[in-house]
């Protein structure tokens, strides 16, 4: 099928001679215009310049409001009252005198402006045949000018000159973006015990307690009732350098629920302390904190993309994008009763990675 | 030399002076007069639908200027700060939070006006964000992207995937609870890349997340980099417009080699300006009167926290169901590699698809057509039935998509639970494109039957008469030419017929196998097909419909017929 046949046809298949019917109906040209009462009658179009002007002036006076609103009302001690008219009275000020403009002058251009529609030929984006011949003669001019035809080292060092140079950019800037590009620090949070820790911070100086957020004050583990949920942070941890890196991979839930509902493997029969059970908070689907408890069923739900996790089977999925168990931290209590972490998570938190398992 | 052109135009008093005065000026440095003689009268075709790309480029103006404004006053910084105690809002009184989100504060409630634009800008984008996404389904869905246009609408594609981008800075800079949160899932998504995926994520946050960069970089991505790539895109978008002339729709008078509209002075100018202004009057009055982002009720971003029903700007919202709808089985350790397909398909593998074919399908569809020509009348969406039920299907997985992202509110607000709602939009997922495609192509077919059912027999008056035998009829009103001529106007492409892959010895021909596939993708598409009405169809209907009683009726139709088209030139 040749690629003719394929254009839509607008040319017009003419009748024969013998009478017979064309293949394709023809374009039958532009229909007649009709004109607009305001062509002909002067008063209908003297309405409608009238009500041009109308709309502009009253975009002139919205504008005039905006400033003057702008005045009245200062924001040096504002009320929430004053911030939201300010905030009104210069919007609808520019709102209306934007759209007043815009809105005369749409309808000066419908009532008032030649309305026939003309018509232009169009011509094909290429100029055709013998252009293109010109052209390509010309880049051979230019090309044999340049002298690079069979000269391949030539060329080779060119290409290989212009692949090199921007290296000298794009390494020190990529190579600097990263910083020190340890990503082994995924794997370490601040639970970590400590050897001659700050006592206040560390029990024995080596395993560091729990504090509720945002007070940081250590936490007892008679404060955490039944089936009550509070999220946790390594006692000290705002006084310190990368707080916030800190306490995004630190920060952690604990739940008291009914010690015999609890299925605990053997290695981790230790690590929950009369049904309080230490989870991080930091989802194991793309790292959003895992936010909502329900009483009934002792799941944890993550609001962003709702994995669901349970708390009475080592935080285990039963629902939703996220594939692995929220990390547990092993939890023990010191002589007063204050809760404190006996280990680091023995696994990264959060999203899984390429090098996680290394 | 310059006495006769001063004198040309000077003495001839077409124009007033002061105008005459400046063209002369100007024409004498830059040559403005050929400009003006070349482009001030350019005609621009007029439909409504093509002020989808209008109000997409106006309120990109807006981005431009209400940004330009929060730029003053916004600090792009993530050092901590405790919120004086004597600034307003009550609730955020001496709270520890980033300078950035400080400063946005600052701006809300104690710039004039601050408030105002982020709002302003907010709506903005989302506006900006819709209308170009709305515009590009006109031109998908109008065969507006045929060639000559398949490049300008690579640079419309473009310019849709850079927009996402500056939303999605955008909305990381103030430093609410959302921001961040916004900002964890990137970076989750960017882990979950096999190999340099933690990299990646040191590469954006500057080390671990959050650190302290990444707030001045999504500004100097926001506010440079990426806004600069826009404009650029712009700028050869819209020359390629004026360049290849706008397209038209189908219509009497209207063919592929030529432009029927009005000229860009005064008519087309008045419009399209008078409209930038109607866009920023509506952006301005929304901002005044609808509050979005109050970032105050969020308040500063905390890794611990999130707040629930939380929702992204809807541009983004397709991925945040896509990573909902995903099952998270898929994970996978291999020789020790943690491969997260349950995070890589849904945010990076579907999206990747959905895009590759938007913006490949120009190509898809010259290769299966093989047309060569130029295409300046657009399709009546009905007419391209299988492009149309494409566009369907791929509308309809992005509504899943959407739909999913606000699972949660769907299923709070109609009392069902989550996931019932999860495995039945998952299986929509799959399901309903297809339903869609078949659905649409049914209705686009039985459009075009209509269409011939109304040639041939006019418009159902609702008058009914009766014969002098006794019979009832309605009586139907013929259609002119020029109606006419929209419902039979256009192309009906067949399915290619290219030589087999191998020839009657079985020796494979060089190209086969591709000629193979296009002569299936081109059966696909063009199997299923309804022709327009011919003159000769219409001869035949109108002699039948007049009876007996007109014996001669074919031949004095075929005179009127005849007559008709010879208007046409
Ligand atoms: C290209 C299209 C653009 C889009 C889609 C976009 C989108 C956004 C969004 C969604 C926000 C969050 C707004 C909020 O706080 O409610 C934002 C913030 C911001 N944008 Fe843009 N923007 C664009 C262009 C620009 C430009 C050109 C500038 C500056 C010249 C700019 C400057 C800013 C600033 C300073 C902020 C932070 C201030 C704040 O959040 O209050 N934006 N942008
Ligand atoms: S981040 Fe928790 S489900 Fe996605």
């Amino acid at each position: 099928m040749s690629s003719h046949e394929q254009q839509p046809s607008t040319e017009v298949a003419r009748s024969g001679t013998d009478g017979r019917l064309p293949e394709r109906f023809e374009n039958p040209g532009l229909a007649p215009h009709r004109h607009r009462l305001a062509d002909s009658d002067p008063k209908v179009s003297k309405r409608s310049e009238r009500q041009v002007v109308v709309i502009f002036l009253i975009s002139v006076l919205a504008s005039i409001a905006g400033v003057v609103g702008y005045f009245v009302i200062p924001l040096d001690e504002p009320s929430i009252l004053d911030v939201r008219l300010s905030t009104l009275v210069i919007g609808a000020g520019l709102g209306l005198g934007m759209l007043g403009i815009g809105v005369a002058a749409v309808q000066w251009a419908r009532a008032l402006m030649d309305d026939a529609e003309k018509v232009e030929d169009r011509h094909p984006m290429s100029a055709g045949p013998s252009v293109q011949q010109q052209a390509f003669e010309m880049l051979r001019d230019g090309g044999s000018e340049a002298n690079i035809a069979r000269r391949p080292v030539l060329k080779g060092a060119v290409g290989g000159a212009l692949a090199l140079a921007p290296l000298a950019f794009l390494v020190p800037l990529i190579g600097n973006l990263g910083a020190d590009w340890d990503i082994s620090k995924f794997a370490r949070t601040a639970w970590r015990p400590v050897r001659g820790g700050d006592p206040e911070r560390y029990y024995q100086g080596q395993y560091r307690y729990l504090a509720v957020d945002p007070q940081d004050r250590r936490i007892k583990a008679s404060e955490i009732t039944n089936n009550n949920i509070v999220h946790v942070i390594p006692h000290g941890l705002p006084e310190e350098e990368h707080y916030l890196e800190e306490k995004a991979k630190a920060v952690v839930l604990l739940v008291r629920v009914d010690p015999g509902l609890l299925k605990e493997s053997a290695e981790r029969a230790d690590w929950s302390y009369e049904g309080i059970v230490a989870y991080s908070k930091i989802c194991t689907h793309v790292g959003c904190p895992v936010a909502l408890y329900e009483q009934q069923t002792h799941h944890l739900l993550c609001p962003c993309h709702q994995s669901t996790f349970d708390i009475t089977d080592a935080a285990k999925v039963v629902f939703g994008p996220a594939k692995r168990a929220l990390p547990q931290l092993p939890i023990a209590v010191d002589e007063e009763g204050y809760l404190y972490a006996k280990a680091d998570f023995d696994e990264p938190v959060g999203p899984s990675y390429w090098q996680r398992e290394r | 030399m310059t006495d006769t052109t001063t004198s040309a135009a000077i003495t001839e008093p077409i124009v007033p002076k002061p105008v005459s005065g400046t063209v002369d000026y100007l024409d004498q440095r830059v040559g403005a007069a050929s400009m003006i003689k070349g482009l001030s009268r350019k005609l621009f075709p007029d439909h409504w639908s093509f002020l989808l790309g209008e109000i997409a480029l106006y309120s990109f103006i807006v981005l431009l200027l209400s940004g330009f404004f929060l730029t003053m006053f916004f600090v792009p910084s993530m050092t901590e700060v405790h919120y004086p105690e004597d600034a307003l809002p009550v609730t955020m009184q001496g709270v520890e939070m980033s300078e950035a989100f400080a400063s946005t504060l600052n701006m809300s409630f104690h710039v004039r006006g601050g408030l105002l634009m982020r709002q302003i800008h907010h709506w903005a984008a989302l506006m900006f964000v819709g209308s170009m996404v709305v515009h590009m389904l006109r031109i998908f869905f109008t065969g507006a992207f045929r060639k000559p246009r398949e490049l300008n609408y690579l640079v419309g594609f473009s310019m849709l995937i850079l927009s996402l981008l500056a939303g999605l800075t955008g909305y990381s800079l103030p430093d609410d609870v959302l921001s961040g949160n916004g900002l964890r899932i990137t970076d989750g998504v960017v882990k979950s890349l096999p190999i340099i995926g933690s990299y990646m994520s040191y590469m954006v946050f500057g080390g671990e997340f959050p650190g302290t960069d990444v707030i001045p970089r999504m500004f100097t991505l926001h506010i440079l980099l990426i806004p600069a790539l826009i404009l650029g895109l712009v700028a050869l978008h819209l020359f390629l417009v004026f360049w290849q002339k706008h397209t038209q729709y189908p219509g009497p008078g209207r063919t592929d080699k030529n432009v029927v509209g009005y000229p860009l002075f005064p008519v087309y100018m008045a419009k399209a300006g008078g409209f930038f202004f109607i866009v920023f009057g509506v952006l301005a009055l929304m901002g005044a009167f609808m509050s979005i982002n109050s970032v105050w009720n969020y308040g500063p971003f905390d890794p611990a926290l999130v707040s629930a029903g939380a929702q992204p700007d809807w541009y983004m919202l397709f991925l945040e169901g896509s990573l909902r709808l995903m099952p998270g089985q898929p994970e996978f350790v291999i020789l020790g590699w943690t491969l997260s397909l349950n995070v890589l398909i849904p945010a990076v593998v579907i999206p990747g698809l959905l895009f590759t074919f938007l913006g490949a399908y120009p190509f898809i569809e010259a290769a299966v057509t093989k047309d060569t020509g130029e295409h300046h009348v657009l399709d009546r969406p009905r007419n391209a039935a299988t492009r149309t039920s494409l566009g369907a299907a791929f509308l309809s997985v992005f509504i899943v998509l959407l739909v999913a992202g606000a699972n949660d509110l769907v299923a709070t607000h109609f009392g069902l639970s989550l996931n019932a709602i999860t495995w039945v939009l998952r299986v929509l997922f799959f399901v309903l494109p297809v339903v869609v495609f078949v659905i649409t192509k049914r209705i686009c077919l039985a459009l075009q039957r209509k269409d011939r059912e109304v040639v041939l027999h006019g418009h159902e008056t609702g008058t009914v008469r009766r014969t002098a035998d006794g019979r009832f009829y309605e009586v139907h009103q013929p259609l002119d030419e020029f109606e006419r001529w929209v419902r039979v106007g256009h192309h009906v492409y067949r399915p290619l017929q290219l030589a087999p892959a191998e020839d009657a010895n079985g020796v494979r021909r060089p190209g086969g196998r591709l000629d193979g596939i296009r002569t299936t993708l081109s059966r696909f598409f063009y199997e299923d097909r309804v022709e327009p009405v011919t003159p000769a169809e219409l001869a035949t209907a109108h002699s039948h419909g007049e009876h007996d009683q007109l014996p001669a009726g074919e031949s004095s139709r075929v005179g009127e017929l005849t007559s008709t088209s010879g208007t046409s030139h």
